[in-house]
This record gives structure tokens, sequence and C-alpha cells, in this order.
């Protein structure tokens, strides 16, 4: 139809300038959908934790340590299904820069407790057999190149020296939520050292990872727990893993936030180019609108002809921003994996991408329609220019 | 030849426009009337009023006291909508720049106010074509306008007027833009509108020559309206 044809027509009469609105908008929608992506990988943890699983912590900070014993007693508590417990130890592969999240653990009750860990059975076997084993997700087994049976050393430094693991497994997240870049030990094989060396501080946990029957009643459980430790020497603080893991986001918070302005902004400014092409289009062709208005060729068509126009341009913007969003979050993820072990595009940032597109072409289109509708014929068509 | 209807008539028009807070009159107590089939041209110095009074009588624009009947209808008392469609099914325009619009081909500017009408495609296809026919320019229907002259612009510019049929042509200096030839071609053209489709015809002109063409000559001064001589028979 003639209108449509107009439609695209008018839309590239300004070569360059459509093309650098068109290039704004699509930078524009990089930046939103990469940071929005970054948003959500901070959120990574809370999205793959469960309603089931609870961790106690030492009450006063996460850095003190809980002692060993406390697990029969938590274990004990009403509606407790399973208790594993974990340690942090913050070793180092090589290079510090190598960085990936190591943990000494209790391995049975731990993959019990985190079924979404896929090993393979006899993998996981050999796992817990093993003394000086060690399993590690797909992504850095990839990343250092190991293989079954490697001899791993991991340079302690909470715990000096050299510590040996031998990979005894690989697990894969059931999910993409799932961060494929830890690494497990027996904390048997650590405390045993402790005891030898360092007797003070063996026989601790740093966390307590409790299964319990029901989530209905995570919060009565996690008040039993900490009611058992109340005035001990270590008391306990226990809360849903998804708690616990917000916790660690709340230290951040004002940097999310920074980045969640900071796309609101990508957004006006992008909002304001696509604007100003809009309102520089039409008032150059308010001739045109003139003898339209003359013609009769008013109203919805008007409308139509400016809205569309505005629509071509964000939606063509929106595209090739959407189709970059993944390549350019694809180069981050492998640069910046050691620090988002789960950076995917999300499809409601796709959705936003999608909105955001509407919006901006409504918004860009009122004024100049406005303007279109209310111009007259006699003042545009026959006055001399 | 028998005394023919009015199609036109002006009553006591007056219009007049505000410069800050100054207020110009422009025109003053315009009363005439124009026959159907009528071929007039609007003569007077720049500045007189004659556009002022062509946009009135093409609904474009309103007067501030008086009333304008066509054809029975008094267009001074529709709304902005109403004139809007009255002006789509009656009057056809043709302004001094033509105002083709650059990226439409000719056939599709002609096509434009056909958008308005109940026709199928078809039918539009048949009465652009034919349209193109009568201003003899078929074989440049593909062209843009940016690839015809001034004068075949003009041509393209005045079978979008009457594509649609209307009672009354408005022309604005449709010459004020051309060259001698391309000027006496366009008065040609419209005098053949006139002659042998039966439009009435309203042209303002500076040009006395584009003038003599013209079957009646009005002159406008100083908001006042002298009839002059009947150019043509
Ligand atoms: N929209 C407007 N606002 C203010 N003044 C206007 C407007 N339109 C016309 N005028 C004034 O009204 C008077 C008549 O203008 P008009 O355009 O009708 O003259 P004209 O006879 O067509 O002149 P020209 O031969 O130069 O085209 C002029 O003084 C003009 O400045
Ligand atoms: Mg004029």
């Amino acid at each position: 139809m003639l209108i449509i044809k107009l439609v695209f027509k008018n839309a590239f009469r300004s070569k360059l300038r459509s093309f650098l609105t068109i290039l704004g908008l699509s930078l524009a929608i990089v930046a939103f959908g990469f940071l929005r992506t970054v948003v959500e990988a901070w959120y990574a943890g809370v999205e793959a934790s469960s309603a089931t699983r609870l961790v106690t912590r030492n009450a006063i900070s996460l850095i003190f340590p809980l002692p060993i014993s406390y697990k029969e007693k938590i274990r004990q508590v009403e509606g407790v299904d399973i208790v594993s417990f974990g340690h942090w130890f913050g070793g180092v592969y090589i290079d510090p820069k190598n960085f990936f999240a190591n943990f000494a653990i209790e391995p049975e009750s731990y993959l019990k407790l985190y079924p979404e860990y896929l090993i393979p059975e006899e993998q996981k076997k050999a796992f817990i057999k093993d003394r000086k084993g060690a399993i590690a997700g797909k992504k850095i087994v990839e990343k250092f190149g190991w293989n079954l049976g490697d001899n791993i050393t991991l340079k302690g430094t909470i715990y000096p020296g050299n510590w040996e693991f031998v990979l005894r497994g690989l697990y894969i997240g059931k999910d993409k939520t799932i961060d494929e870049s830890q690494f497990f030990f027996h904390w048997d094989y650590l405390n045993e050292n402790l005891r030898k060396f360092s007797p003070s501080i063996a026989d601790h946990a740093g966390f307590y990872i409790v299964g319990i029957k029901d989530a209905k009643y995570a919060a009565i459980v996690s008040e039993r727990i900490d009611k058992q430790f109340k005035n001990s020497l270590a008391e306990t603080l226990t809360e849903t893993e998804r708690a616990f893991q917000l916790s660690f986001i709340y230290m951040t918070e004002a940097i999310l936030f920074v980045i969640q302005l900071v796309s609101l902004i990508v957004i006006i400014i992008i909002l304001a180019v696509v604007a100003n092409t809009m309102a520089m289009s039409v008032r150059e062709r308010l001739p045109e609108f003139a003898v339209f208005k003359a013609l009769g060729v008013g109203g919805w068509r008007v409308v139509f002809l400016i809205f569309g126009e505005a629509l071509i341009l964000t939606t063509i913007g929106c595209l090739i921003g959407t189709i970059l969003t993944f390549p350019a979050a694809k180069a981050f993820a492998d640069k910046m994996s050691n620090y988002f072990p789960v950076f995917i595009v999300k499809d409601e940032t796709l959705i936003f991408d999608i909105i955001i597109t509407l919006v901006i072409a409504v918004v860009s289109s009122i004024l100049p329609t406005i303007r279109a509708l209310k111009v007259t014929v006699a003042e545009s068509l026959t006055r001399v220019r | 030849m028998s005394k023919k209807k009015n199609l036109i008539e002006i009553k006591n028009v007056y219009k007049s426009y505000r410069r800050g807070n100054l207020l110009i009159p422009v025109l003053e107590d315009i009363t005439f009337e124009i026959e159907e089939g009528e071929f007039l041209a609007l003569m007077g110095p720049s500045g007189s009023g004659k556009s002022t009074l062509l946009n009135l009588i093409a609904g474009i624009d309103k007067p501030d006291k008086g009333t304008i009947i066509v054809d029975g209808i008094d267009i001074t008392s529709l709304s902005e909508s109403e004139l809007a469609q009255w002006r789509g099914l009656n009057i056809g325009f043709i302004f001094q720049f033509y105002n083709l619009i650059p990226v439409l081909t000719a056939f599709e500017n002609v096509e434009l106010p056909l958008l308005l009408t109940n026709l199928t495609k078809k039918q539009r296809r048949q009465q652009v074509s034919l349209a193109l026919k009568i201003v003899n320019l078929e074989d440049r229907k593909d062209h843009y306008p940016g690839q015809l002259s001034g004068g075949q612009q003009q041509r393209v510019a005045i079978a979008r007027a009457f594509v649609t049929d209307p009672t009354i042509l408005v022309a604005d200096e449709p010459t004020g833009d051309l060259d001698r030839l391309s000027a006496e071609e366009i008065l040609d053209l419209m005098t053949r509108l006139n002659l042998e489709l039966g439009k009435t015809i309203i042209m303002v002109t500076h040009d006395p020559q584009a003038a003599k063409k013209a079957r009646k000559i009005l002159t406008l001064d100083k908001g006042i309206l002298y009839a002059d001589h009947q150019a043509r028979i």
C-alpha cells in the first residue's frame, strides 16, 4: 500500500541521520542488555538456591567458623533431614588470576544436598573413596585442560603450603543457572593437616548446609537451630540459602543500583536521540504534511506516517542491538568467567528490549505528530518561502 | 451564452491577521460570485490578500466574518474535519512550488489523493493513468520529482489536483516559478481542463500574460476587489 511504502521511504530519506540514529539505538540496546545481564549474573547464586536448604553460619560473621561438633546437634533438630558442611579454602591454582571458588566439604552428604551438580556415579564413588580426591565444575576443567586422575596443586592462602589433590570427578550443572566453576575436596584431608600443624584451628566448619524435610518450615527450623546454640561460645545464624545468597548481594547493592541507574540513563539518552531525529524529519517535511492536509489526507494517516517511521528506526536499531548483545555478552563471559561464572542473556532482557523499542517509538512520535497535525495549510504552502 | 448558475458565493467576507498586538486587515467586506465553469484570474499587488482570499474559498482558512457558499454549502460553518473531507471531494490544489512528495514517483504522487476514496486498486490505477495521459506525462510515470523539469513537475501536480474529479481547481501562482514556455504549457493545460472537463478554476497570478488566458480577471487592491475586464469570450 502506498502509505506503507511512504513510511519506509521516509525512514531512509536522510540516510546519514537514519544510520546514526539506528547506530545509537543499537549501541544503547547492547549496553542496556549487557548491564542487565551483569545484574542478572550477580543474582545467579540466588536463583540457583534451593528452598529446602538452610545455611547455618557463625552469628558474628561468616569469617568465624563453627565447631564441627555442631553437626550432630543440628541433625537432631526437629525438621532437619541431612546436614553437611563446608569450609572456604581460598586456594590458588598456579596464579591468583586463575580465581575459582574452592571448598573443603564433607563429600557424601554435600553431594546429596546438591543434586543439581550432575556427576557420573562411578566418578562420585571414586571421589568419596579417595581422601585426596577432588571434583571440579566443567568450566574450570575445560579452562585448565584437566583430566580425571590429574594431580592438582592449590597454594593455600588461608592455610599455607601446597595442597595436592587428585581430580576424581567433573560435575555439570542441571541448568544454566548453576555455577560450573567450583572446586570441592575432602574436609577430612584439610582437617588432618590442620590437626598436625595448627591444632587450634582444626575441627571447624565454615558453614553448615542443612537439608530440611519441608520448605514450609524453613523459618521454624532455622529458629530451632539457632536456639540450640544460644548463649554458647559460637552462636549461629541460620537462614535459607536464598537469604544467605542475597546477603552477599546486599553488600554490593549500591553498585547494582548504579548499574541500573546507568541503564535507565542510556534509555533516556537514546529516547532523546530518536525524538530529535523525528522532530527534525517532521519539521523539514511540514510543507508535505500541509499538502496532505490540503488533499484531505489527515488524521490517523499522519499519525501512522510518523509513528510508523519512528517504529521502523527503533525496530531496526533494536534488532541489531539485540543480535549484538549475544556476542558481546559471550565475549565478556569468556573474559570474566572468574568473576561471573554464570553470565547469560535472559529472555526477560529481550522482552525489555522490545518494550523499550515500542516506548521510544511512541514517545518520540508524540510531539512531531501533534506538530504535523496542527500545520496550517495556508501558511505552509502559499507564503513565499 | 446562457447565464450559468453561481457555484461560489462570497458574501461580506472579512479577514485580518494579528501581528503582535497589531490587527492587520487584509480583506474587507468582499462580496462576489463565481459561476460554474468559470476560469478566473485574481490579480493585484503583492500583499493585497490574493492568497488569503483563495485559501478562504478553498477551505484551508476561515474568514473572521461573512459567508462562503460553495454549491449550496456554507463552508464557513463546517468543522475542521468536515472541511477536510469537503476539500478532498471538491477542491484540487495547484501550488507555486508544485509540492510533490520527493520520495514518491509521479504515478504515486497522483495516486495520493485517491487514498481517500473507496476505489479499488485497479480503478485507482486507471484513473491515475488517465490523469497522467491528460497532462501528457504517461512516459514519465515512474520518474521521481527530482528527475522532472519544473514544468513537468507542475503537470504532475495538476494531474494530482484533478485526479479525484473535483469541481473546483485553485492555483496560487502556478506559473510563478516557471520559464515562459513551460508557463505557456501549464496555462494551456488549465484552459483545457476548464473547457474540456468543465472545471471551475480560480488562479492567483502576478503575470498579465497568464491572466489573459483566463475568462475573467478580478483585481484585489488594499482589501477591495475590482471587477476588471472580461478577458476572453
Ligand atoms: N498567517 C499570516 N499571519 C500574519 N499575516 C499574514 C498571514 N498570511 C498573510 N498575512 C498578511 O496578509 C497580507 C496578505 O497576504 P497574502 O499572502 O494574501 O498576499 P498576496 O496578495 O498573496 O501577496 P503575494 O502576491 O506576495 O503572494 C500580507 O500583508 C501578509 O503579510
Ligand atoms: Mg500570494
